[in-house]
């Protein structure tokens, strides 16, 4: 019989900044596997240059700054905010967009704010706002679902040898938002429009966001999130979009659609969960959540995007202080919590 | 006020006290107009004339309004002066007019104008009112230059385009393309382009400003090594 006590912490396992973010960025795999198989070797090329571009510029900022190189880089964050960019990122990128993105988002979002930690915007999707405002046609040109483009093709698109226009198609979003303008009958449009719908959401589009889900899920089970963003984003994008399809089927897509259409998963489960920017205690996690996917369905319903999860995730970055403020949790001990102007 | 020293009220305008870079004034100007060199050079020299007279009209009337109105007062003369700017641009180079639209009116409201006037002018006499005035303006007019040159550099790719709005026709083939075939990077262009520039030079004064101030530290405090130097009779460490 041992006696051998030992004292506290008695915690034995070793989790740090980095190991979460490794398995953060495992988790992105599927997604990855399904964005390769339906459009081609374009977002593994993407990703990779990305993680190359955003370690050389997080090293040269670190230096500048007189950091420890060697101990900043092993945390990982700069390697996701690179996959999370070179994911969102339409396979048909030429390289210095990708370029241009991932050294604004390294740099200007997060290294100039102080480095990890200590950006209020997640740096991913300030990279990937400027691509989309500064270089709108580049950004849109998606490629037709299920015909996945050789690994030659996508390394010609990737250095600018190959013209992009005799490739590049409509999203299912888009699609959705040129015929929800034009057409009286949204769903008899949708369903002829072949190239929209798939076995229950958007072609090509439902399997990504499956996969993505899929990913979450995993993050969720070894509890490197919480499931409070990602259920708040999914019920604000999800319900707003089942009560307006149930009053007028013709004008709104139907809530499956929303929801495994664009970057709805990705950013359910990836970007909104990003712990710096977002809210901290779990109500105000769940009222962040939940105005973004509102925000979405409502831009994406009546805005001028076709998708809007940056931009959702940015404004609610911008007022996830003000919701921490008036969410803050009662402390034991304390009749009351101490929110708000007291 | 017998001695006035010009050379600082140079440098205050110029660099030390620059309204743009260290008072941080009159940003809505400088940030909304700066799209492009000439925009930027209309709107500079335009508030550098403003600063200039109504430094001076200031000037001659401090000793004869009191405290308690010299506000409305000094506003009503840089409201004059930007009439009569506006009237001027409208007359002779009424393009550059159309584009820089409501954006010349709000000179008035320029905060730069009115502290010059309220700090400086109202307390001198009209000669370095004036100087100030110009110094004050020329400083203004550079950084709205080098913010004009480089968002319309990264954002077009070209410089000095449509500079014979300003000049006349003689300025029609200023236009120096810079990049070929450049795609545009309407960031640069759009008013978040004009607050990252904005940072960039306001960053790039400070770097330049500690560096001097490291320059003066050695500077300072190797003479009295020397002379020690010389005392020592043992090792020179």
């Amino acid at each position: 019989m041992s006696l051998i006590t030992s004292t506290s912490p008695h915690a034995t396992v070793k989790n740090n900044t980095g190991a979460f973010m490794r398995q953060v960025i495992y988790a992105t795999l599927p997604g990855l596997a399904v964005l390769t198989w339906q459009f081609g070797w374009g977002s593994v090329i993407n990703v990779l240059w990305a993680v190359i571009v955003a370690l050389v510029s997080e090293a040269l900022f670190l230096k500048a700054r007189g950091r420890n190189i060697a101990f900043y880089l092993k945390d990982y964050s700069a390697v996701v905010t690179a996959v999370l960019l070179g994911l969102a990122l339409p396979p048909t990128a030429p390289w210095w967009l990708t370029l241009i993105g991932v050294s604004f988002a390294i740099i200007v979002a997060k290294q100039l704010y102080g480095g990890l930690g200590m950006n209020p915007f997640n740096p991913a999707m300030v990279g990937y706002v400027l691509l989309l405002i500064s270089f709108p046609v580049a950004m849109t040109q998606w490629l037709a679902p299920g015909e996945p483009l050789s690994f030659v093709q996508s390394w010609q698109l990737f250095t600018g040898q190959l013209p992009v226009d005799g490739l590049s198609g409509a999203t299912p979003l888009d699609t959705f938002r040129t015929v929800q303008s034009s057409a009286t009958d949204t769903a008899n449009a949708l369903a002829n429009q072949g190239i929209l719908h798939g076995q229950f959401a958007g072609l090509g589009w439902e399997w990504v966001n499956l996969a993505f889900l899929l990913g979450g899920l995993y993050l969720i089970s070894r509890k490197i999130i919480t499931w409070h963003i990602p259920v708040g984003f999914l019920a604000g994008l999800g319900l707003p979009a089942l009560l307006a399809w149930l009053i007028d089927p013709v004008r709104f897509a139907d809530p499956l659609f929303q929801l495994f259409s664009g970057g709805a998963m990705l950013g359910a489960f990836f970007i909104a969960t990003d712990p710096v920017s977002a809210a901290t205690s779990r109500t105000g996690r769940l009222i962040y959540a939940l105005l973004i996917g509102v925000l979405i369905w409502v831009i994406r319903s009546f805005g001028g995007y076709p998708d809007a999860v940056a931009f959702s995730v940015l404004l609610l970055n911008l007022s996830a202080p003000f919701i921490d403020y008036y969410t803050q949790p009662r402390t034991y001990g304390h009749k009351s919590s101490n929110r708000g102007v007291s | 006020m017998s001695d006035v020293n010009y050379k600082k009220i140079s440098m205050d305008g110029l660099w030390n006290n620059n309204p743009a870079t260290v008072q941080i004034l009159g940003l809505c100007p400088l940030l909304a107009v700066t799209g492009s060199v000439v925009n930027a050079m209309g709107l500079g020299l335009a508030t550098l004339v403003v600063l200039m007279g109504s430094n001076a009209c200031v000037s001659l009337i401090r000793n004869y309004v009191t405290d308690a109105v010299r506000l409305p007062a000094f506003v009503m003369i840089i409201a004059a002066m930007v009439t009569v700017i506006e009237m001027l641009m409208q007359a002779y180079t009424f393009e550059l007019y159309e584009i820089l639209g409501i954006f010349i009116p709000l000179i008035v409201t320029n905060c730069a104008v009115l502290g010059r006037a309220d700090a400086f002018a109202s307390k001198n006499a009209i000669l370095p009112s004036m100087v100030d005035g110009f110094m004050m303006g020329l400083g203004f007019l550079v950084i709205l230059l080098i913010l004009g040159g480089m968002r319309e550099l990264v954002g077009q790719g070209t410089l000095f385009t449509n500079m014979q709005l300003l000049f006349g026709p003689m300025a029609a083939n200023w236009e120096l393309t810079v990049i070929d075939n450049y795609g545009g990077f309407l960031l640069a262009v759009l008013p978040p382009g004009a607050f990252l520039g904005l940072g960039l030079i306001i960053a790039g004064k400070n770097v330049i400003d500690k560096h001097l101030k490291e320059v003066q530290k050695r500077k300072a405090s190797d003479e009295p090594k020397v002379s020690r130097r010389v005392r020592t009779t043992g090792k020179v460490s």
